[in-house]
């Protein structure tokens, strides 16, 4: 289970600047790393860039290549690239579908869509909602919730899909300590299971507690490796 | 029922048929008549602005009512354009209506377990959803720019003036959340082919069905008629 990027550069739709610049980084089974840097330094890109949705989803230009477990992301569709490399934006309002009207079904819908059987989608639902302590949230409306209750649904309806590979964008910016303690409980023991992750994050001492490799890049370079 | 109604008929009679004998009664009881009136207009308003200039202005007619340069407004043309925007304002207050009831999710489902693809069935939620999207989005702008001065109560008429100023960023919000949304389902695998075991189905009941059935002759009678 391993995240790779090779030489890549990429571009937005109608910008003529890179937005990254020859970056180099894998990420190992069940290794996690830190992604740090300043405001617009290209972290939010390389999240994107590093899912695939960019330039899958959003467009733009690709130089080099995204690798899991070897694979070029190129080849793959987007609901493939889904089934293979989960990410949590950095806003975590963004991550709702709109389409659910509770939480559960909210956390449900990534193992509704990857087509399993109802009893695993609910046990995996069950389990990610538990990992991060919001079962009491379950029914509620997902576009009622606070910042940081919405945040950890973000993460629970990545969590409930199982990814092999996680990429998460400052996961813990609208948390509260518990919050946080339970989000890094819980990355914890993804990674423990072999995910490999890549966690943008401003925070150092959350990149400590999750022992995280940690990377630094700046004007969409990285600046200091691992 | 009442949007096809709009749609098929032409004139001003039946659409406002439609608007009082359907969607405002529905409104009523609902409680929803202010903001069904509300997303209406702000749904209607720019497509209605383009078609009252067009038709005004460059309908061929007899009779003129004013010049302005070279265009004329004719009598022709302002009953043309008038009709448009009523049938697009009942449209759009009949899918107000039908968005502000009926919850996507409960759209979305049925619509799969009757055979449509998921990806249909979102677009058409989505469509459904973005109604209280708009609303809820529209109060929050129209809350920013209060803050900042906006006068919005009052008599009718300012009411209506602060509505014009929400136009551009609701709509233009609208399209970024649309993105948002895309990405956000693109990212847990929506567009996969293949069966999805849902976890739920909205209830249907008899009475539903038999309504259904109903309104359904009521439109084919509807279009017969005015053919």
């Amino acid at each position: 289970m391993t995240l790779e990027l090779r030489g890549v550069s990429y571009r937005y739709p109608g910008y003529r600047r890179r937005a990254l610049e020859s970056v180099d980084l894998r990420v190992g089974e069940g290794a996690i790393v830190g992604l740090t840097g300043r405001n617009e330094a290209g972290k939010s890109t390389l999240c994107l860039v590093a899912s695939g949705l960019a330039p899958a989803s959003i467009g733009g230009e690709l130089a080099g290549d995204v690798l899991v477990d070897g694979e070029s992301l190129r080849v793959l569709r987007t609901h493939e690239l889904a089934a293979r490399v989960g990410i949590v934006f950095v806003n975590p309002a963004s991550q709702l579908s709109g389409i659910t009207g509770t939480v559960f079904e909210e956390v449900a819908l990534g193992p509704v869509n990857l087509g399993l059987a109802v009893a695993e989608t609910v046990a995996r639902t069950r389990a990610a909602l538990a990992a991060v302590a919001i079962e009491d949230l379950a029914e509620r409306a997902p576009n009622r919730l606070s910042g940081g209750q919405t945040q950890l649904v973000a993460i629970a309806s990545m969590l409930a899909m199982r990814p092999r590979h996680l990429v998460l964008d400052e996961p813990v910016a609208e948390l509260d300590l518990e919050g946080r303690r339970l989000v890094v409980e819980a990355l914890r023991a993804l990674a423990s299971g072999g995910t490999a992750m890549l966690v943008a994050e401003h925070d150092r001492e959350l990149l400590a507690a999750l022992d995280a490799r940690i990377v630094t890049i700046a004007d969409g370079r990285i600046a200091v490796p691992a | 029922m009442a949007t096809l109604g709009a749609l098929i008929a032409g004139g001003y009679g039946v659409p406002l048929v439609m608007l009082m004998g359907l969607v405002l009664p529905g409104a009523t009881i609902a409680g929803l008549a202010w903001r069904v009136a509300r997303v209406a207009f702000l749904l209607s308003l720019p497509i209605s602005i383009s078609v009252g200039l067009v038709s005004v202005f460059t309908r061929a007619g007899e009779t003129v009512l004013f010049v302005i340069g070279p265009f004329d407004a004719t009598r022709e043309g302002t009953d043309f354009a008038a009709q448009v925007i009523v049938r697009l304002f009942v449209m759009a207050a009949a899918l107000t209506l039908f968005g502000l009831t009926t919850p996507p999710r409960s759209l979305i489902a049925d619509l799969e377990r009757r055979g449509v693809s998921p990806r249909l069935a979102f677009v058409l939620g989505s469509v459904v959803g973005a109604i209280p999207a708009l609303v809820e989005r529209s109060r929050d702008v129209q809350a920013a720019q209060r803050s900042r001065g906006l006068d919005t109560e009052g008599s009718l008429g300012r009411r209506l003036g602060g509505v014009l100023p929400l136009v551009g960023p609701v709509l233009i919000g609208s399209l970024h959340e649309v993105e948002a949304r895309t990405l956000a389902l693109e990212a847990r695998a929506f567009g996969r082919p293949g069966t999805r075991h849902l976890l739920w189905a909205p209830p249907d009941s008899g009475l539903e069905r038999a309504a259904r059935w109903l309104l359904l002759a009521g439109l084919v009678i509807l279009a017969v008629a005015t053919r």
